[in-house]
């Protein structure tokens, strides 16, 4: 059974480090993500951000501005993700408290 | 942890430790324009530096800091914030969270957004603090591990 | 980033992964994880995501640690031998 799990373990990475032999070099100038249009020839949103990101905001860090401007709606749901975990926390969790006393 | 007695050296560190890491939580939160960081990394910050003391001091500390039915007010205080700043600029004219159309006179349009993104990095920071604290209190059940 | 210190962080990556699998006691299983959150942590900077960089330290290592160590205590047997 161990020698299994070690010979799955040991498939696994290897097909894991075959996939990443085919990802582009970290940092090049020229990957498809940093392209002004895309290989279908739609132009690339991201391209807009970088240029844009401080003349509309005045504020110099992209990140930021991506997760609490561009992409606010996004950022709202994933708040509201974090809140409905604590109320289940709180549903699930505290009644077994008041139960054992 | 269970029969074992309290540690004043633990206790000491934890209370050393424990305002700076709230103080760079709040800079990490305000400061988010100019350098990493944000809402989410600096609520975690201030939630650990909460957690911090009430691993080492127990909840006899902890009730000077946040009690423990404070924290639901304050995530739904923090996920109000968001919210009502979008609906605000809903009702001024905009879209839902279109920082441009904040009530706020004197303002160019580009400050108005750079406002904006900081009012909901307060909220979402409030949010995450008050939240993981409140997770740590259900998980304990009222049992004291100092 | 010089790629000797990055192989360095990576094998003491796995090594972190294969201890905390195979310990036996939970509370150094624990420490084995945050070890490990920290790593990747130093990875993720490494790779110019500062950002994921900076939610992976304070989540994983700190806020995820103190958590766990919570729930093995509390489902240890209670037994005064």
């Amino acid at each position: 059974m161990k020698a299994l799990k070690i010979l799955i373990l040991v498939l696994f990475a290897g097909i894991l480090i075959y996939a990443s032999s085919d990802l582009p070099f970290r940092g090049d100038p020229d990957n498809l993500m940093h392209a002004e249009e895309s290989i279908t020839g739609t132009t690339v949103k991201g391209n807009y951000f970088i240029q844009n990101a401080y003349r509309d905001t005045r504020t110099p860090n992209m990140v930021t501005v991506v997760l609490g401007d561009y992409r606010s709606i996004d950022t709202f749901g994933e708040q509201v993700v974090i809140y409905t975990a604590g109320l289940i926390t709180l549903l699930v969790l505290r009644r077994s408290r008041r139960r054992g006393k | 942890m269970r029969d074992q007695f309290q540690s004043p050296i633990v206790l000491l560190g934890a209370r050393l430790l424990s305002p700076y890491i709230m103080v760079f939580g709040w800079y990490v939160i305000i400061h988010g324009h100019y350098s990493p960081g944000g809402g989410f990394q600096g609520g975690a910050l201030l939630a650990a530096s909460l957690l911090l003391i009430r691993v080492a001091g127990g909840s006899k500390l902890a009730e000077l800091q946040i009690q423990e039915f404070a924290t639901t007010p304050l995530a739904v205080i923090g996920v109000v914030i968001y919210f009502a700043t979008g609906l605000v600029a809903m009702a001024a004219g905009g879209y839902f969270l279109d920082y441009e159309a904040l009530p706020i006179p004197g303002v160019e349009p580009d400050w108005l957004r750079y406002i904006g993104i900081l009012i909901i990095e307060v909220g979402i920071g409030l949010a995450v603090m008050a939240i993981l604290v409140m997770i740590y209190d259900n998980m304990v059940r009222g049992e004291d591990y100092a | 980033m010089i790629w000797e210190l990055e192989l360095i962080i990576y094998l003491f990556l796995a090594l972190s992964a294969i201890v905390a699998l195979e310990v036996k006691d939970l509370l150094v299983a624990v420490v084995m994880m945050t070890i490990f959150s920290f790593l990747m942590a130093l990875l993720f900077v490494a790779m110019g995501a500062i950002d994921v960089g900076f939610t992976e330290a304070v989540i994983g290592a700190g806020v995820t640690g103190i958590l766990f160590v919570v729930v093995v205590f509390q489902t240890s047997r209670k037994s005064n031998d």
